[in-house]
């Protein structure tokens, strides 16, 4: 029996994993499926933490970076990112 | 005559980045600009390469060497002079880049049915979320024509767009990594319809699961003026007086400052306050009124004593 990885990519309205998913991505590596942009315009969870009580680990999330003395107000990228995973047994 | 965007209009521009003219061109244009680039069924179609390789050998639509005015930039009477001569948008183009625009680029977006990917055995994928050109921190913007000559089924894929976040400034495909972004749209639209987005959004092509091949035309616009009040040349916008805040009417009217201050569902809710900030000073540019405000919150930090 071999073992796969997917990946799940959670951004979230507040640096917490209680807080609701406003942006999200899958990565399946058993290649049941194949994931791509604008498949879905439903988040697989209300939030980070109903992804953990599903089974998903996290593995990383996004560090608190005060903003840069004069870019205060510049926005840019997603901020809270939250990267789970879930590791699959079977014949692949 | 150009008819010039509203200040309700130009208000959605700056706070969504984008607006919409549906079904705006007519028929005989839409069927001009088809035959003018050999339209014809997918089932007729051999190859991808080969049918794009066509319609640049053929069509009318000219090399137009960037920074080219737009004035003379199509053919008189071509099917593309008549689209942006229309009276609605040539008055949005002057609205929002100016009257003596220049063309950046263009191009005729072509999206094709499954048999073609399985046919050369490739992966039909979409096109991940990303921002044109690269990073651009500008407060000069650029406006983005696009062009819908045929009716774009809701399976056929049409562009994906996320609202609101024109103002956000970041490297190209590098949020391409963002699979899905709550609230995000995809355009669906009967033939002739126009949008124009600002050079910031958000975007990207979605997968073509019909069985027609999907088109959208787009020229990129840059000013070569100042963008100030280009959409009321009579000066006659004057900012709101400040509203109360929180502890409000609950039958209020709906004014410019409720067009400005929307807040979109993929807006983190830290951040959503500086996107709200950066609309402000978006307006401000737009209206040349440098003090004004939308719920204090420019004036609040503005307030220095020290």
């Amino acid at each position: 029996m071999a073992k796969r990885q997917k990946v799940l990519a959670l951004y979230l309205k507040f640096p917490s994993l209680e807080a609701e998913v406003i942006s999200w991505a899958t990565f399946d590596g058993t290649g049941k499926k194949l994931h791509m942009t604008g498949d879905s315009d439903e988040p697989p969870y209300p939030t980070g933490l109903d992804a953990l009580l599903d089974g998903w680990r996290l593995f990383q999330s996004s560090q608190a970076i005060p903003e840069y003395p004069g870019q205060e107000f510049r926005t840019s990228y997603l901020k809270h990112e939250f990267f789970f995973e879930k590791l699959e047994e079977g014949d692949f | 005559m150009a008819k010039l965007l509203t200040t309700e209009q130009m208000a959605e521009f700056a706070s969504s980045g984008c607006l919409f003219f549906e079904e705006l061109i007519d028929k005989e244009t839409n069927k001009e600009f088809l035959d003018d680039i050999g339209h014809t069924s997918a089932d007729k179609v051999d190859s991808m390469e080969t049918y794009n390789k066509n319609i640049k050998a053929t069509s009318s639509i000219p090399r137009i060497k960037a920074g080219s005015p737009l004035k003379n930039a199509y053919p008189v009477n071509s099917p593309l002079e008549k689209i942006l001569k229309n009276e609605v948008v040539a008055g949005a183009i002057q609205s929002l880049v100016g009257s003596n625009p220049i063309v950046d680029h263009q191009a005729l977006h072509l999206t094709f049915p499954t048999k073609f990917f399985k046919g050369a055995n490739k992966r039909q994928m979409s096109q991940g979320n990303h921002q044109d050109s690269t990073i651009d921190p500008r407060s000069t913007f650029d406006i983005q024509v696009f062009y819908f000559p045929t009716e774009v089924t809701k399976e056929m894929g049409g562009t994906r767009y996320h609202p609101g976040t024109h103002l956000r400034i970041v490297n190209e495909f590098a949020i391409a990594k963002y699979q899905n972004i709550l609230g995000q749209k995809s355009i669906v639209c009967k033939p002739g319809t126009i949008g124009i987005f600002h050079n910031g959004l958000w975007h990207g092509a979605g997968v073509n699961f019909s069985d027609e091949i999907r088109y959208m035309f787009k020229v990129r616009l840059q000013p070569t003026e100042k963008q100030e009040l280009l959409w009321d040349p009579e000066k006659k916008y004057k900012p709101l007086p400040n509203r109360a805040l929180y502890w409000t009417d609950e039958n209020k009217e709906e004014t410019i400052n409720d067009i400005l201050m929307q807040s979109y569902p993929w807006q983190e809710a830290d951040t959503n306050r500086l996107d709200k900030i950066n609309v402000v000073k978006f307006w401000r540019l737009l209206t040349g009124h440098k003090k004004m405000d939308v719920d204090y919150w420019l004036t609040r930090i503005e307030n220095k004593l020290y």
